[in-house]
């Protein structure tokens, strides 16, 4: 059997796009894990891991291999089994998510029509094994920090999927891809960025607080709660916990860069006016598109992760009430408004296009 | 019927947020807070007793070591009371040397007080913050001192040593020289830090959100519990031993009292202490006027080695930088002290926690905590 044959076998093919969906997963997780620490060092004036690696590259490897060297501890009193299998449970979601995600021009593991509700089915699950952890621990902080947890990411799971229905309405699809190509066509100041400028702003506050990253991680306020929902977890179970919010992290960032600024469109050296095609001309085909695709939506990625600890180590916490104030109080209206202003501006532009009146230009970024 | 039940939870004494070692016991409904109690007495380390046995001279160190962070203050606080109680005539050098340091100490408590709080709230980079320009003062202290926190610089009567070669520096010093000259730091800390904290914290929306409205303290019940200090003039009484009962030479300088509104919420508690920084860097910088006009060395009197007081009693008050320091001491004559009682500022404020806690968030609680700054060695003593 030939490796074509065996490749046109879809179980081969969904072990081989699952192992790379993982290492992208873990690899990214291990970068992202460092650059928080180095770039929360560097807006504190410090120098964060230096010493293990080149500019503590190693730092993380060093701290990771640390947490599965410990001893493995269940305290007395807890719930056992859902004390076990919380963290797994807590993984599932987080991987997920990178099946519907288009990593560059048909790099996608599963192409679902319904891409953007099964991001959404999935993630909400995420909250049960937030609670079962809080729940099994049989801790008060535990339990504090997972009620805090389900209150706050069913709510935003609302404002969350509130926010996109702006950019599917603009596509016209569910389909990941299918909105990344809509994109291309519009070219860069068609991205849903600019026209969806507020269900990206809602997109990025509500994916905070589904991420329970500061300034909203009530569930594992250090401060109040001591770590919220994995207090008692310690060694790989508390490992397992650090890499679903990274891992989380950097979905979510990848679901913003497909939806709101292009995904892997972007241009490449050989469109540089007048030298790129002589000097990078043989940087095109079906390769070079599928390397250049996956640069940008990497850079783009890592665009928005570098946003996300930007502003966690810049704004202090928020408190739960006020929290629930904005998700319902705030987001939510504003991202129903952004989609009767989407429905209008759209219906404006299908009505005018054609008609060549000069008032057609305020509907253009909808188009 | 189906009821709620209240959670009691045991905060600390080994809690992130409780600045030391406190405990405090909560009980919540959901997340409010229905009773607070806190527990103390973990950091008792006999310190009014222990001074019993030492000679006048070797409280000094003892008294370093009740408010940690804030050592001159207590320092000159029990050298005013031992001056008062032998009517020892201070060296003018020696008292502006003193204010300065005191002066100098209450921004560098008020900056981690500050920071702390911060980090309560979730902001660690403030507190990172805090902690650079902590370090700074530090770095100046050790120069003059040769203690980073704990200095033992005060003697009975004046001074250990005078200000060593070119700290005082210029007023034109600048940033480069924040580490250098006390000149550089304090227009670093006015130029530079001062606005930072304002665009970092203070304005922040979020920041405001948590600390405005929450745990107002009308200034009746501040002055009924006897709160002093940041907290009293938070709840807008304008009351400043500085300036009220005047000691040593604080009535030849030039500075303002900065009030909260009458019902002080801990965002005021934190607006008086930004305000407090501001006008110690004012006072700093007219003390080193005049240092760097009035160059000499007589710096402490020439005093007996073992210092025997007359028989008598003295109570001093003390602005210190969380409140009201109170010496009270007793003589027999003996080269011991009889008695050596510290009113501490953070004991009184700490009472305050059952008042302000109920009704808020637990989220609360700790805003509520670092607003009234408390340093748990000086509650303990």
């Amino acid at each position: 059997m030939s490796l074509a044959d065996l490749w046109a076998q879809h179980w081969f093919r969904a072990f081989v796009t699952g192992s790379l969906v993982l290492v992208f997963a873990l690899g990214n997780f291990y970068i992202t894990l460092w650059l928080e620490r180095k770039e929360s060092a560097w807006i504190q004036n410090r120098l964060g891991p230096m010493r293990a690696g080149p500019q503590g590259l190693l730092q993380v490897l060093a701290d990771l291999f640390k947490l599965l060297q410990k001893e493995d501890i269940v305290p007395r009193n807890v719930d056992r089994i859902l004390f076990l299998i919380a963290p797994f449970i807590a993984h599932i979601p987080a991987l997920l998510i990178f099946l519907v995600v288009p990593f560059g021009p048909n790099m996608v593991v599963a192409d679902y029509d319904i891409g953007i509700i099964m991001i959404a089915a999935v993630t909400s699950y995420a909250v049960i094994a937030t609670f079962i952890a809080g729940w099994g621990s049989n801790n008060k902080y535990s339990l504090l920090g997972a009620m805090r947890g389900a209150a706050q990411m069913i709510s935003y799971e609302v404002t969350l999927v509130m926010s996109v229905i702006g950019v599917v309405m603009m596509a016209g699809s569910l389909k990941l891809s299918d909105i990344v190509l809509a994109q291309a066509e519009r070219g860069v100041l068609g991205w849903y960025l600019f026209p969806q400028f507020i269900g990206f702003i809602v997109y990025l506050i509500a994916s905070l607080a589904e991420l329970n990253r500061a300034p909203f991680d009530l569930m594992e306020a250090e401060s109040e709660l001591v770590a919220g929902y994995h207090t008692e977890y310690s060694g790989f179970r508390f490992a397992i916990f650090l890499l679903v919010e990274y891992v989380h992290m950097i979905a979510w960032s990848a679901i913003a860069a497909t939806l709101f600024l292009g995904g892997w469109v972007g241009p490449t050296p050989a469109d540089i006016p007048v030298i790129g095609p002589k000097l990078f001309g043989w940087m095109t085909g079906p390769v070079w598109d599928n390397v250049w695709g996956f640069f940008w939506f990497l850079f783009k990625t890592y665009l928005l992760i570098f946003i996300l600890i930007w502003i966690r180590w810049t704004f202090p916490r928020v408190r739960i009430d006020q929290l629930m104030d904005l998700g319902w109080k705030f987001l939510l209206p504003v991202s129903l408004f952004n989609i009767f202003l989407t429905g209008v501006m759209k219906y404006g532009w299908n009505v005018l296009a054609e008609s060549g009146s000069p008032l057609r230009w305020i509907f253009w970024l909808w188009r | 019927m189906e009821q709620t039940r209240e959670l009691l939870i045991n905060m600390g004494p080994q809690h992130p947020s409780t600045h030391g070692v406190l405990r405090v016991l909560v009980k919540l409904d959901g997340e409010t807070i229905t009773w607070a109690e806190p527990d103390i007495g973990y950091l008792h380390r006999c310190f009014e007793k222990l001074s019993e046995s030492k000679t006048y001279t070797q409280v000094i160190p003892y008294t370093d070591r009740t408010d940690y962070l804030s050592a001159i203050t207590n320092e000159h606080a029990f050298c005013l009371a031992v001056e008062k109680l032998m009517g020892i005539e201070v060296p003018e050098r020696a008292e502006y040397i003193r204010v300065m340091m005191a002066e100098l100490q209450r921004i560098c408590s008020h900056l981690l007080g500050l920071g702390a709080m911060a980090l309560d709230l979730g902001a660690v980079t403030g507190f990172l913050y805090a902690w650079r320009d902590r370090e700074k003062i530090y770095s100046l202290f050790e120069r003059i001192t040769g203690g980073r926190m704990l200095y033992n610089y005060l003697r009975i009567g004046g001074v250990r040593n005078d200000l060593p070669e070119g700290i005082i520096g210029t007023p034109k010093d600048g940033r480069d020289k924040a580490d250098k000259t006390i000149w550089g730091f304090i227009n670093y800390f006015e130029s530079y830090v001062l606005p930072e904290w304002d665009d970092l914290l203070t304005n922040n929306r979020i920041f405001q959100w948590r600390t405005q409205g929450v745990a107002p303290l009308p200034s009746e019940v501040a002055i009924a519990y006897g709160a002093s200090g940041p907290v009293l003039r938070a709840s807008g009484v304008k009351w400043d031993l500085r300036k009220n009962v005047p000691y040593s030479i604080y009535d030849r300088f030039e500075f303002d009292i900065p009030v909260g509104k009458e019902n002080g919420d801990c965002f005021d508690r934190w607006v008086v202490r930004v305000e407090e920084m501001r006008q110690s860097a004012r006072i700093v910088k007219q003390a080193l006027q005049w240092l760097a006009e009035n160059p000499g060395d007589y710096i402490a009197p020439k005093l007996p080695r073992v210092l025997k007081p007359p028989k008598g009693e003295v109570y001093i008050r003390y602005e210190g930088s969380r409140g009201e320091v109170g010496v009270h001491l007793v003589s027999d004559g003996s080269a011991n002290p009889y008695k050596v009682k510290w009113r501490s500022p953070c004991f009184t404020h700490l009472q305050l926690l059952p008042v302000l806690a109920p009704g808020h968030k637990l989220a609360d609680m700790i805003a509520i905590i670092g607003s009234i700054d408390i340093v748990l060695g000086e509650v303990d003593r």
